[in-house]
């Protein structure tokens, strides 16, 4: 069966090291459920192959699992499960 | 030493950007259109699957629907395309610092001074359309060449998502055997000329005398001899990236003649609604407004006049267009259309000079004003909120649609 997807905008708690790197620390969705970033494994530009749009796109694992999060503009977005 | 410049063009740019930016469109015919619902509107740009039908850039909407009657035609988004022209053109910078922009999706590269180290044009010029479809989703085709007309017409040759390498050596055997109005300067009207003389192709052009051409033709004559003949010493100018636009304007035809001046200012309202927007996607103010009245005798009168102080500001542009209409027009005949055209755009983030006779406080306030009112249509549509005047039934406007869209001047596709 294919798999929907639809691209979730999620807050994002960020450490800025002083040399100006980004991490994300944490994500958290509207309905205001967090999730620790347990490991970045990688920073590219790139754009979204699930959902539209383009943006720095960081590689990270959460929960054991690895997943893609977003940056374009200033706002920060996930690949989600659509529901249906 | 021989150079190593390659031309870089976004395929179907303003289309592809579209279907990247929506998923349902993808797989569909589809092109960009000035308002759609208007009799008047054109394609602005097409995808290959809308090609497939022969939709043509130019043509009437109407005229592309009765080609492809599945088109699908949306409403172009330049923020979106000046975003991705900007990305682009960053991935470019990753090679040289020598890039000159031919349009909003085109790019020369001179990459002589990279190549050490990066490897050949032709490896380069892979790797950039390799990224550009992994970072940004997008395709190029690109043209690799010793000078900058031949690096161009390399990347017309194979489309979309190509490489095509024309070497010194080779070119005579790949290139002379097109057409001579496949070349960058040879063009509709120099193309007449040259078929006059059994011209045809670059081959043929290569092999002309430049005294006949100089004849007919001028410099230009002789200087297409020598692009054929793979001598264009051009260099790939160094020029930092501004959105050619040197004006953006609204013009509208009302389906009944304008009486008076109440009538007049509603219509410009509503036209500069658009402009104030355009004017802070593009990152410009006007120093200047032009307005352009058409008598119902169809006779077209022009004025224009220069800015205390620049603004972005729709109403201050509304403002000051119908002051300028008031002092000039003498309404001897009614009015059948009316145009407003913000000119003499500067980069927004200039400094200037305040001059201490005009408000700019005011100024000011109402920027903030219009920036607020921005925001809210960008959040809830275009008529989410709407100046009080043109809520009526009172205004002789054509509704949205019918308004002509106005391509910024300048601006290549
Ligand atoms: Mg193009």
């Amino acid at each position: 069966m294919e798999q929907n997807f639809k691209k979730v905008y999620v807050g994002v708690e960020l450490e800025v090291s002083p040399e100006g790197k980004v991490r994300p620390v944490s994500i958290t969705y509207v309905d205001g459920i967090t999730y620790e970033v347990d490991r970045v494994r990688q920073v590219t530009r790139a754009h979204a192959t699930k959902v539209v749009g383009t943006g720095i796109r960081y590689s990270i694992v959460v929960k054991g699992k690895d997943t893609f999060l977003f940056e374009d503009e200033g706002k920060w977005f996930v690949e989600g499960h659509a529901e249906n | 030493m021989s150079r190593i410049i390659l031309h870089c063009d976004m395929n179907n740019f303003y289309a592809s950007v579209e279907c990247m930016l929506d998923m349902s469109l993808r797989g569909h015919p589809v092109a960009v259109g000035g308002d759609v619902e208007n009799r008047h509107g054109i394609i602005l740009a097409k995808n290959y699957e809308a090609k497939k039908f022969g939709v043509q850039t130019g043509e009437a909407l109407w005229q592309a629907k009765q080609k492809c009657k599945d088109l699908i035609i949306v409403p172009p988004h330049y923020e979106q395309y000046l975003k991705y022209s900007k990305l682009a053109r960053e991935i470019y910078a990753d090679y040289t610092d020598q890039i000159e922009p031919y349009g909003m999706d085109e790019c020369w590269l001179d990459v002589s001074g990279s190549t050490g180290v990066m490897g050949s044009g032709e490896k380069i010029a892979n790797e950039i359309r390799e990224r550009m479809k992994f970072e940004l989703g997008l395709s190029i085709s690109a043209g690799v060449s010793f000078n900058k007309i031949f690096a161009k017409l390399g990347s017309d040759m194979k489309k979309p998502d190509a490489t095509t390498l024309i070497t010194e050596s080779e070119f005579k055997d790949r290139i002379w055997g097109l057409p001579a109005s496949d070349m960058l300067g040879v063009g509709r009207a120099t193309e007449k000329v040259l078929s006059s003389y059994g011209i045809h192709t670059i081959g043929e052009l290569a092999k002309t005398s430049p005294e006949l051409l100089k004849r007919r033709l001028g410099k230009c004559g002789i200087m297409i001899i020598q692009y054929a003949n793979g001598q264009d010493h051009s260099p790939v100018a160094n020029v930092d990236y501004e959105p050619p636009i040197k004006s953006v304007g609204h013009g509208v035809t009302t389906p009944q003649d304008l009486e008076n001046s109440a009538e007049v200012w509603n219509i410009m309202l509503a036209l500069t609604q658009d402009i104030g927007h355009k004017l802070r996607v593009y990152g410009k103010r006007a120093s200047g407004v032009q307005i352009d009245i058409r008598n119902s005798e169809l006779s077209h009168k022009q004025w224009q006049k220069q800015f205390e102080v620049r603004t972005n500001s729709s109403s201050v542009i509304a403002r000051e267009a119908f002051r300028l209409f008031e002092r000039s027009y003498s309404w001897d005949l009614p009015i059948r259309s009316v145009t407003v055209r913000a000119i003499n755009l500067v980069s927004a983030g200039l400094p200037e000079q305040l001059n201490l006779f005009e408000n700019c406080e005011h100024i000011d306030k109402m920027e903030r004003l219009d920036e607020t009112i921005e925001s809210i249509r960008d959040r809830f549509g275009k008529y989410a909120i709407q100046p009080a005047t043109l809520c009526g039934k009172n205004t002789k406007m054509p509704t949205d649609r019918e308004v002509e869209l106005k391509m910024p001047t300048g601006m290549v596709m």
